[in-house]
């Protein structure tokens, strides 16, 4: 259905888009101050998403003084303007929760807001048409406070406008529709646009028709230096090597570009990459937590993910293994390896605890992961409670439960004296496997390995939804099966995880390719198309370009999930290739970027600034898996948190090839990570993540100014270039390529010269200061190796790792 | 107040926040890290803060003296005569009523009721009852109140030390000096806002988790940062040897001039906020290095908090260092000492964990209290749950132990808005139940952020769809405690 939509309207401060801020609603400071503006055509493909557009318009402009009003003609839509006010201030007492619904009403569906009241059945909470006769908003527009909704305890408030749409809505009938995310996606035509010339492929159709509608331009394409080190940093975490580089600007042929990407899938490092981003999501760490944290050995399960990642094991394929490849009827080793999945959340080994507590606890978990993490909806709060925003009941949440409930673990297996690498049910791994099947691990010696994997009871342990959550408190009986707003658990699956993986990459179910092609996009632009990755439900953000997600996923799952061929399409758009210049305009039009009218620049996940330095530098160890590592960090971390028991009380630092991995390899102590990845960030693993914040802070400069990594990395490259170059400023031109993946400038390499001379100078007059200074790390040069010469080129290096653009995709 | 209201904390991307300010901000600091003169213009996040706080705060800063493992209200400030007559006998089944029982105990067939081995006198005008084992804080009992009917929901360290931190059990939520970072930002710009300093005894230990710090859903500029005892009091904060201020300051004259380079051929204001954070930097390589300092500190001080306190990393070290960051604004500053967990060698083992902090802790608040500083600063000292009336193994002549006990333990508090010399709360003659003014958890943590002047219910942040608080779902202030 194609639809042409008239909207005179730019409305003010569209707070939708800020994170999660606790007074942002949609139409916080809209005024209706009926001040003509532009009248502004929007074409839209399709009438359901054309409300998007609407709203997405007023985004674009801060200033309250020009806003302006809803037009008679404009059709309110519940999906895009009614729920997000009725959900935020309205279904926690009127909602999907039945034990907190007041005086029986709820709001959430046509039927139940149309019925008449229990306490006063003459009266009806909606009657479409007419808003002047329902309840609502008569209790909505009241000044008594025994009256007003929301009641004044509550905290929550409507603006004007808010009320007034729903007034509108009433009026041209209060129609319901489904929540757009639990309806199905569909590829809908390209988009018309007016710079035809633009799209390299489908994907910038989208975007364009909204940047134009924005009144944007998209901004020229990058050059290639930036688009290399952007799509090295892209699909393998790595900065470009110098020889990549200029391979890649002497080659004029047409194709070069996908050359390049195709040279980039190839590397063992693109699993690498991608598997960071699931180590959040899985909750990745190596050790229990709880209070005494001791060592466990999950490791071979994040080297299967690197290897699915890089042989491209289909999105479908990957999930199924790790929700039940010990159900698949042909399983193998591999299959089981990947149900570690569901068994890298923490584990308690403090003595005296309730067992059932703690099964209890992980089985919540696993719920709670695959819910937020694959299909994208929070279902913690239906555990304690029938969802208050999303149709979701208490029971439905205990069904889903119930799917988790049948492995023979336990809650408790002994304190950390007994403890042991993995728990029950455990796959062992010998060298037999890992000469064949699991060549994927990196298993230096002959030792048997032990990984915590999922099992199923022959018999079906009974569920019971839990009252409050609480595991002493069960009530009536649960089987397993899946929120029926979603999709329909098919009565042809099985009635466990096998049952449920097939459901969660049924075609049918609308969220899961959805929430990963989401997932990867805010890999790539930093932020998802829907801002709220692990919230696809109805108090998450709606999607800045839904057409574009919908075509994304229909494309995906039609193309065999293909994870690389995802990555590629977005990767070659024109979109993805714009330089990442800040026009000031667009800046001030559209400051977080939402449409897109330049690539964002975005600063380095925490193992990629890691990475950077230490590959820039030589001293990267490109091996690929294997156990964690413990790389320098400062002293007595471990030593002042820990309980004195456990095989990880004290921090031993490892030697030798181990301190220079990348970071997706640093061991994860839970209750005391890594300080560097916390630092810039990262999760700290104690549950699935789905987004990273991306802040800026002091102490992340001090990391870069005097972490020994850092050091050591410079140190290492000031005398590897000095030794090569006699000139210094062709030492310093291979600095600045190997770490900004470009030339410098003149006037850049002015300030680099000057630098180096002053300081060459000092050391030239105090030798002392440079050997202390480069001397640094387990591996220091010898004192003949130092002059004043590499002193002052490893300041100027390290000087170059702070640079703002160094850590920076560009 | 119109200090407080500019003062306040800042939770969104960089990014955006720069965004919405319009350009050319050239200095900005961060959210606990704020230096608050430079906005010129109200975002919409700001209007939010223009509400905060919430009404006139009692206190501007806290510091939270957690006891870490669970110190026995037994052997400190709930004095049971009842026990010790009864030693020995069968807890009545009356009193326990089916509370559940953590698994060192369930097994248990008896549950012999167990007397304090420590004598307790009254003291002060307020007559509370002190355990021989706290002489110092036997003599500060006028200055605080002492509240004996706290219960928790948890009955194991981990979760029990989240609920206390975060508000719940499980999950990664925001500590409370998160919170308070948050929702009140740091009044000094060169300085965290939310301080976390840790120390060890002799007793059983039960390990500190860094989530209990941890920033949750915010940002992660409202992380607790947490002091060391070694070369470097925050991590990275010490140059490299050889290094001289001056030597630093020219590298970082050099990195801003190519870093402003870069700002003018891609114009994205991020980078100037970069340049920012190098300068913040800068000045934090100074300042906490100053504030951590204590060879200026005269004897009398010395002596107050005692020998200890000249050894860093003890208990006594960081209630000097906690006083010195919250004189300087440190919104919150959070003291773990750990090994309180007695359940075996009880006598022994308390006497040890005692001996370490009763002193410090006393002079930290008589310190505060001279400096004129009690009154805007709030003191809590306190585990996350209490001990049990009935011995954990077979009661000896020189030895006995105590399993976990949620449903009533002891806690003080002090200054900033308590009244004090006061004694709230009661619990049966067996210590096992409260009789009188329960204080949940949730009460005790609204009780804090009403007194830092926030109402515990709108200090909200939306995540996942969503409205969190510290608080959770419940939460009643204690006024009765309050001046």
């Amino acid at each position: 259905m194609v639809g042409f939509l008239f909207f005179n309207t730019l409305f003010a401060s569209f707070d939708i888009y800020l994170d999660g801020f606790v007074i942002s609603t949609f139409f916080h400071e809209i005024t209706f101050d009926n001040k003509p503006l532009t009248r502004i055509i929007v074409k839209s493909q399709t009438f359901l998403y054309a409300p998007f557009l609407f709203l997405l318009l007023f985004s674009c402009n801060e200033k309250k003084s020009q806003s302006n009003i809803l037009d008679s003609n404009d059709q309110v839509s519940y999906n895009f303007h009614i729920r997000p006010i009725l959900s935020d201030k309205c279904f926690a007492c009127h909602g999907p929760d039945a034990n907190k619904r007041e005086a029986g009403l709820r709001l959430d569906m046509a039927e139940s807001a149309y019925a008449a009241l229990r306490e006063n059945p003459g009266r009806h909470g909606i009657v479409p048409n007419d808003p002047d006769a329902s309840e609502v908003y008569i209790r909505l527009t009241s000044e008594d406070p025994g009256e007003q909704m929301p009641p004044p305890e509550s905290n929550l408030s409507l603006s004007n406008e808010e009320i007034e749409i729903i007034r509108k809505w009433i009026s041209q009938g209060a129609e319901y529709e489904p929540h757009w995310a639990f309806v199905k996606p569909q590829k809908h035509p390209l988009p018309k646009v007016q710079n035809q010339s633009w799209p390299i492929n489908d994907i910038d159709y989208f975007v364009l028709q909204r940047m134009e509608a924005e009144g944007l331009a998209p901004n020229p394409e990058a050059d290639k230096n930036t688009l290399i080190k952007r799509i090295s940093l892209d699909l393998t975490g790595l900065p470009p090597q110098p020889e990549w580089i200029a391979a890649f600007e002497n080659d004029q042929s047409e194709d070069a570009y996908l050359k390049a990407l195709d040279k980039l899938f190839a590397q063992e490092a693109f699993g690498e990459k991608l598997g960071a981003l699931w180590m959040d999501i899985s909750r990745y760490s190596d050790s229990y937590g709880y209070q005494d944290d001791n060592i466990r050995t999950q490791w071979p399960y994040r080297d299967w993910v690197i290897h699915a990642f890089n042989t491209n094991l289909p999105y479908d394929e990957f999930i199924t293994w790790q929700l039940a490849g010990d159900l698949l009827p042909a399983n193998n080793k591999e299959h089981i390896l990947a149900t570690a999945f569901n068994r890298n959340h923490k584990y308690t080994e403090e003595g005296g605890v309730i067992e059932e507590e703690y099964r209890v606890e992980y089985v919540l978990d696993k719920t709670n992961t695959f819910s937020k993490g694959i299909i994208g909806i929070t279902m913690e709060c239906a555990q304690c409670h029938d969802h208050k925003y999303d149709p979701i009941s208490q029971k439905e949440y205990f069904e889903l439960f119930a799917f988790f409930n049948n492995t023979p673990e336990k809650g408790y297996e002994g304190d950390v004296m007994q403890s042991k690498p993995a728990k029950t049910p455990i796959l062992w791994i010998d060298k037999e496997d890992t000469s064949e099947l699991l060549k994927f691990i990196n298993q230096r010696d002959s030792s048997r390995l032990m990984v915590s994997v999922m099992e199923e009871l022959d018999s079906l342990r009974p569920t019971y939804i839990l009252d409050r959550g609480l595991y002493d408190a069960p009530t009536s009986q649960v089987f397993p099966s899946t929120p029926m707003s979603v999709l329909e658990f098919g009565t042809n699956y099985p009635k466990n995880r096998l049952g449920l993986a097939q459901w969660t990459v049924s075609k049918e179910n609308p969220l899961t390719a959805r929430v990963f092609v989401n997932l990867i996009w805010q890999e790539i632009f930093g932020q998802g198309i829907v801002k709220s990755t692990g919230d696809f439900g109805m108090q998450g953000d709606l999607p800045s370009h839904p057409e574009l997600l919908d075509w994304l996923a229909v494309d995906f799952m039609g193309n065999g999930w293909d994870i690389k061929r995802l990555l590629k399409q977005i990767l070659s758009s024109a979109t993805y290739k714009q330089s990442s210049f800040v026009d000031r305009k667009a800046l001030e039009k559209d400051p977080e970027n939402i449409f897109l009218s330049r690539y964002p620049r975005l600063r380095l996940p925490a193992e990629n600034v890691r990475d950077l330095v230490l590959a820039s530098s030589g001293l990267l160890v490109t091996e690929i898996g294997g156990p964690s590592v413990k790389p320098y960090q400062p002293k007595g971390l471990w030593e002042a948190s820990t309980s004195g028991r456990g095989e990880l009380k004290t921090y031993v630092q490892d030697t030798g090839d181990k301190l220079y991995r990348r970071g997706l390899y640093t061991f994860i102590k839970l209750t005391s990570p890594p300080p560097m990845p916390i630092i810039f960030d990262g999760s700290n693993r104690d549950q699935c993540e789905v987004n990273r914040g991306r802040t800026n802070t002091p102490l992340q400069a001090l990391v870069m100014l005097n972490d020994p990594m850092v050091l050591e990395a410079a140190s290492n490259l000031a005398l590897t270039i000095s030794k090569k170059h006699e000139d210094p400023s062709e030492a310093l031109r291979e600095a600045f390529v190997r770490i900004l993946s470009r030339n410098p400038k003149n006037e850049e390499l002015k300030v680099l010269e000057h630098y180096l001379k002053e300081e060459k100078e000092r050391f030239t007059s105090n030798m002392d200061q440079a050997y202390s200074l480069v001397q640094v790390g387990n591996y220091p040069p010898k004192k003949e190796e130092i002059n004043p010469d590499v002193a002052a080129m490893m300041q100027v290096i390290t000087m170059l790792y702070n640079l703002e653009e160094t850590i920076t995709k560009i | 107040m119109e200090k407080e209201q500019l003062e306040h904390g800042l939770n969104h991307n960089r990014r955006k926040f720069l965004g919405k300010l319009s350009l050319g901000i050239g200095s900005l600091a961060l959210g606990s890290l704020l230096i608050p003169d430079l906005f010129n213009r109200k975002s919409a996040e700001e209007e939010l803060f223009d509400a905060l706080p919430h009404f006139a705060p009692k206190a501007k800063r806290v510091i939270y003296l957690f006891q870490n493992g669970a110190p026995s209200q037994l052997e400190s400030f709930d004095y049971k005569p009842l026990l010790n007559k009864q030693m020995g006998q069968e807890l009545p089944e009356s009193i326990r009523m089916g509370q559940r029982l953590t698994g060192m105990t369930s097994g248990q067939s008896s549950f012999p009721l167990v007397g304090s081995y420590f004598g307790f006198q009254q003291y002060g005008e307020a007559r509370a009852w002190v355990s021989d084992l706290f002489p110092h804080t036997s003599k500060i009992v006028d200055d605080i109140c002492i509240i004996k009917s706290m219960h928790t929901e948890a009955i194991n360290h981990d979760p029990a030390l989240t609920f206390f931190q975060t508000g719940a059990q499980v999950g990664n939520r925001p500590s409370m000096g998160a919170w308070l970072s948050y929702g009140l930002g740091s009044e000094n710009s060169n300085l965290p806002a939310f301080c976390v300093l840790l120390s060890r005894g002799k007793g059983n230990g039960q390990g500190v988790y860094s989530k209990l710090w941890t920033n949750g859903f915010l940002d992660s500029i409202h992380q607790g940062v947490q002091f060391s005892a070694s070369e470097d009091p925050v991590l990275y904060l010490g140059d490299p040897v050889g290094m001289s201020r001056a030597d630093r300051r020219k590298m970082l004259d050099k990195l801003a001039t190519l870093n402003q380079m870069s700002f003018e051929s891609y114009g994205d204001p991020e980078i100037q906020a970069k340049i920012q954070q190098y300068e913040m930097a800068f000045r934090m390589q100074t300042a906490v290095p100053e504030v951590t300092d204590i060879s200026k500190e005269p004897d009398s001080i010395i002596k107050m908090y005692g020998p200890d306190c000249l050894v860093p990393g003890t208990y006594a070290a960081n209630c000097l260092l906690a006083r010195k960051l919250s004189e300087n604004g440190v919104r919150f500053v959070q003291l773990y000492h750990q090994g309180w967990d007695q359940h075996d060698n009880l006598p022994s083992e308390m006497k040890g964990q005692a001996k370490d902090v009763d002193q410090a802790s006393a002079a930290l608040i008589q310190d505060l209290k001279q400096r004129g500083l009690l009154d805007e600063t709030l003191v809590v000292w306190g585990g996350e749950f209490g001990r049990t009336n009935y011995c954990q193994g077979k009661i000896q002549a020189d030895n006995y132990g105590r399993d976990h006990h949620p449903r009533a333990f002891s806690v003080w508090m002090a200054g900033g808005g308590v009244k004090s010399g006061m004694v709230y709360g009661e619990t049966d003659e067996f210590g096992y139940n409260i009789v009188d003014k329960p204080v949940h958890v949730h009460d005790f943590q609204a009780t804090i952020l009403h007194l830092m002047g926030i109402n515990h219910e709108k200090l909200t942040y939306k995540h996942l769809g969503r409205r969190y608080r510290l608080t959770d779902v419940s939460g009643k202030i204690v006024k009765d405690i309050l001046v």
